[in-house]
C-alpha cells in the first residue's frame, strides 16, 4: 500500500473525451443561472461544441496506446473507436432534439447535461478495464437515460417507462454488482488483465464463485444491451421516452454495453471462451428469434424499432460468440452500422407529428412517400439498411458477422441467423409498403420539419450508403482498434 | 475473531431478511440500522475501523435518517399495528433507556477529565484513515472522481423530476387534447383526471399561447 505513489502521472489528452464531457455537462447546468428565453438553442449549441471537443481531443491521441490509473482506464483502439462513435451519436442526437424538444415543451438545459452525462458514461464504460469503472460508467449511463425517459412528465406513457426501467435497470445492476463481488472473490482483483493472469494460472470454472460471478456479469450487461430474456423493458421504454432519446438510448445504451461485453470477451472470458459458447449461443438465439417474431405484430413503429433492436442485439451476439479479434472487429462494425441505421430511423419518427402529438402508428406513415419524398426514400434507405438488403451498410454488416461466426465453425447460429434475417425484412417493408402503397385513412400525418434534425438524417443517409458501398474505410478502422486494443 | 465473526454475520443476515419481510415500514427501517451496525461491526474485525465508522455515521447516521423520515411523511406505518403490544413495547423502552443512562452514568463517573485514562499505545506510522486517503487519490482517483459525477447526474435526475411538476401540471392542458390524437395508445381517462386538475383551468387561462395550443390540438 505503501508503494504507490502519493499521485500517479496522468496524461491529460488520453482522457480528454472524460473532462471535455464531463466540464461540458457541468457548464451547462451551471449556464442555467443566465437568463435564456424557451426558445434558447444556447443548450444544444453547448452540447454540440462540447461533443465536437470530446471527439477532436480522442482524435489528438488517436494512435497512442496508454494505461491510467494503474490500469483502471485504458487509451486504446477500442477505447478510442466507440468514443468517436458515441460522440457521433451524441452530436446527431443533439441535432435531432433541437427542434424535438421545443416542439414537445421539454426544452430544458437539464435534458442537454444529461445527454452529456450519460455519452460520458459511455465513453468510461468503454475505455475501463476494471470492473470497477465499468460499474460506474454503466450507473452514469443509466441514471441519466432513467430520467431522459421520463423526461416528458405529463405523459402518463413516458412516466410509466421511466419508472420501468428504473426499476429493472436498478434490479440488473444489482446484479452486476454481485457479480463483481463474486468475481473479486474468486480472482482476488477487478482488473480484467490481472483476471486473466490469475486464471491463466489456476483454472477457475471448478470455482462456482467465479461461474456464478460470470453469469451475473452478463446478466448485467445483457440487460443494459436489452438480450432476450432480459428485454422485457426495451419495447416500453423505447415506446413511452422521447422519440429522440428513444434514438439516443438506442444506439447508444446498447452500443456501450456491448463495449464493455467486448472488452470482457477479449480478456476474461476469452480465456475460457469454449465454456460460454453454449451460454452466449443459447442467449443469441433466443435473442435474435423472439426480437424479430415479435416485431412481426407491432403497429407502433416506436414499439417495432425496439422489437427490431433486440434482434439486433442477438447479431451482435452472433459476433461476440465467434470471439477473438475477428469477431471483436465485426461487432464494433455492427454497432457502428446500426447506431446510424436506428439513429435514422428515430430520427424520422422524430419529424412526424405537429406539437406535443406523436404519430407513430404504421397507418400514420400512410401514404408518406408521395407527400414527402425526401422523407420517403430516406426511411426506405433506413429500413432496407436494418433489414440487411444489398447496397446499403447493413448488408455488410450482416455479412461480416455471419462471415466471422461461420469461421468459427458456429453453422447452426449462422443458419438461425440468416432466417432471421428474412423474417425481418418482412416487417421492415410493411414500412415502405404503407409509405408507398396506401393511403391515409384519417387526417394525414403532419410533418414538422427542422434544419437541424433534417440535416442529421441526411448524414445518416449519407453514411448509410456510403458504408454499403465502400464498407473496407470502416472495417480496417474496427479492425485496426481492436488489433490496438489487445 | 471467528465467533465474533459468526455472531455478527448472523445478526446481519437475520435483520436483512427482516428488512424485507417486516409489514411495517418503519420497523424494516430499523432492522436496516440494525443490518447496517452488524456490518461495521464485521468492518471492526477486519481492522477497517475507519470504514467501519463510516458506515455507522454516514449510511446508520445520515441516510437512515432520511429514509424515515420519508416514511414518516408518506403515513405508511400507521395502519399496520402488529407484533408486539403496545405496554410491552414501551416497558422494552423503559428498559433500555434505563440501561443507556445507567452506562452513560458509568462513563460519565469513570472518564471525566481531559484527555484519556490511560495512554493508548503510539499511533502507527501511516494508520487507517490515511492509506485509505493515499489509495483513494491516487489508484482509485478515476472511479472516486465518476463517483461524483454520478451523484452530480442522480441530483440533476432528481430536481429534475420533481421541480417539473409546476410546469409539467400546466403543460397537460395541452397533452390532454394531444393524447388523445390516432399516434398515442388509447387515453386513460381516469390518470388523465388525476394529472389536470380542475383549479388549473384560471392558471392556464393567463398564458395565451397555451390557451391556443389547447384549442389547436383539439380539433380533430
Amino acid at each position: 500500500m505503501s508503494g504507490v505513489p502519493f499521485l500517479l502521472p496522468v496524461d491529460w489528452w488520453a482522457l480528454g473525451a472524460v473532462i471535455a464531457l464531463s466540464g461540458g455537462a457541468m457548464a451547462l447546468l451551471l449556464l442555467e443561472f443566465l437568463p435564456h428565453g424557451p426558445e434558447s438553442n444556447r443548450a444544444a449549441l453547448v452540447s454540440l461544441v462540447t461533443l465536437l471537443a470530446a471527439g477532436a481531443s480522442v482524435f489528438v491521441v488517436r494512435d497512442s496506446r496508454r494505461a491510467l490509473f494503474d490500469g483502471m482506464f485504458v487509451h486504446d483502439g477500442i477505447t478510442v473507436f466507440f468514443t468517436f462513435l458515441f460522440c457521433a451519436i451524441g452530436i446527431l442526437s443533439v441535432l435531432l432534439s433541437w427542434d424535438y424538444v421545443k416542439r414537445t415543451r421539454i426544452n430544458r438545459t437539464e435534458y442537454y447535461a444529461l445527454l452529456l452525462s450519460s455519452t460520458l458514461g459511455m465513453v468510461i464504460m468503454a475505455g475501463s478495464n476494471d470492473l470497477i469503472t465499468v460499474f460506474l460508467g454503466l450507473e452514469l449511463m443509466s441514471l441519466a437515460l432513467y430520467v431522459l425517459v421520463g423526461f416528458r412528465r405529463s405523459h402518463l406513457e413516458s412516466n410509466e417507462a421511466s419508472l420501468k426501467y428504473f426499476l429493472l435497470g436498478a434490479f440488473a445492476s444489482g446484479f452486476l454488482l454481485y457479480g463483481i463481488a463474486l468475481l473479486y472473490g474468486a480472482t482476488g482483483t477487478t482488473n480484467l488483465q490481472k483476471m486473466t493472469a490469475v486464471m491463466s494460472d489456476s483454472p477457475m470454472l471448478e470455482n462456482p464463485l467465479f461461474v456464478v460471478g460470470a453469469l451475473l456479469l452478463v446478466v448485467g450487461l445483457g440487460f443494459k444491451v436489452s438480450a432476450v430474456p432480459f428485454h422485457m423493458w426495451t419495447p416500453d421504454a423505447y415506446e413511452g421516452a422521447p422519440t429522440s432519446v428513444t434514438a439516443f438510448m438506442s444506439a447508444g445504451a446498447k452500443a456501450a454495453g456491448f463495449a464493455a461485453l467486448v472488452r470482457v470477451g477479449l480478456s476474461t472470458l476469452g480465456a475460457v471462451r469454449t465454456d460460454w459458447v453454449p451460454v452466449l449461443s443459447a442467449i443469441a438465439i433466443l435473442t435474435m428469434t423472439v426480437g424479430n417474431v415479435t416485431a412481426l405484430l407491432q403497429n407502433n413503429v416506436k414499439r417495432m424499432l425496439a422489437y427490431s433492436s433486440i434482434a439486433h442485439a442477438g447479431y451482435v451476439l452472433v459476433a461476440i460468440v465467434a470471439g477473438g479479434r475477428d469477431g471483436a472487429s465485426a461487432a464494433l462494425f455492427y454497432l457502428a452500422v446500426y447506431s446510424l441505421m436506428n439513429l435514422g430511423a428515430f430520427g424520422i419518427l422524430t419529424l412526424l407529428g405537429r406539437g406535443t402529438e406523436e404519430r407513430v402508428l404504421v397507418s400514420d406513415l400512410a401514404g408518406l412517400g408521395f407527400r414527402h419524398p425526401g422523407l420517403g426514400i430516406a426511411m426506405t434507405v433506413f429500413m432496407l439498411a436494418l433489414g440487411g438488403i444489398p447496397p446499403t451498410a447493413g448488408f455488410m454488416a450482416k455479412v461480416y458477422v455471419f462471415g466471422v461466426a461461420l469461421k468459427a465453425g458456429l453453422v447452426p447460429l449462422v443458419i438461425i441467423g440468416v432466417l432471421n434475417s428474412v423474417v425481418s425484412v418482412f416487417y421492415y417493408l410493411r414500412i415502405t409498403v404503407a409509405m408507398y402503397m396506401e393511403e391515409p385513412q384519417a387526417e394525414p400525418t403532419h410533418v414538422s420539419w427542422a434544419v437541424p434534425g433534417a440535416l442529421a438524417v441526411l448524414a445518416a443517409v449519407a453514411l448509410t450508403l456510403w458504408w454499403g458501398v465502400q464498407a473496407h474505410a470502416l472495417l480496417d478502422q474496427a479492425q485496426r482498434s481492436v488489433l490496438g486494443g489487445m | 475473531m471467528t465467533i465474533l465473526f459468526a455472531g455478527l454475520a448472523a445478526v446481519l443476515v437475520v435483520s436483512s431478511l427482516m428488512v424485507i419481510l417486516h409489514k411495517n415500514p418503519v420497523t424494516s427501517a430499523l432492522f436496516l440500522v440494525l443490518a447496517f451496525c452488524s456490518l461495521a461491526g464485521i468492518y471492526l474485525t477486519l481492522q477497517a475501523e475507519f470504514i467501519g465508522m463510516v458506515q455507522v455515521i454516514v449510511y446508520a447516521g445520515a441516510i437512515m435518517v432520511l429514509f424515515l423520515f420519508v416514511i414518516m411523511y408518506l403515513n405508511l406505518g400507521r395502519d399496520v399495528e402488529t407484533g408486539i403490544q403496545i405496554a410491552v413495547r414501551r416497558g422494552l423502552g423503559w428498559i433500555v433507556g434505563a440501561v443507556l443512562l445507567a452506562e452513560g452514568a458509568v462513563m460519565f463517573g469513570r472518564r471525566w477529565g481531559l484527555g484519556p485514562v490511560t495512554p493508548g499505545p503510539s499511533r502507527p506510522p501511516v494508520g487507517n484513515t490515511q492509506a485509505l486517503g493515499q489509495i483513494l487519490y491516487s489508484r482509485y482517483l478515476f472511479p472516486f472522481e465518476v463517483t461524483s459525477m454520478v451523484l452530480l447526474v442522480a441530483m440533476v435526475g432528481a430536481i429534475v423530476i420533481t421541480r417539473g411538476q409546476e410546469r409539467a401540471r400546466r403543460e397537460s392542458m395541452g397533452t390532454r387534447a394531444g393524447a388523445r390524437g390516432p399516434g398515442g395508445r388509447p387515453p386513460r381517462t381516469h390518470a388523465e383526471e388525476a394529472v389536470a386538475e380542475p383549479g388549473l383551468a384560471p392558471a392556464a387561462a393567463g398564458e395565451p399561447e397555451e390557451q391556443a395550443s389547447v384549442a389547436g390540438s383539439a380539433r380533430p
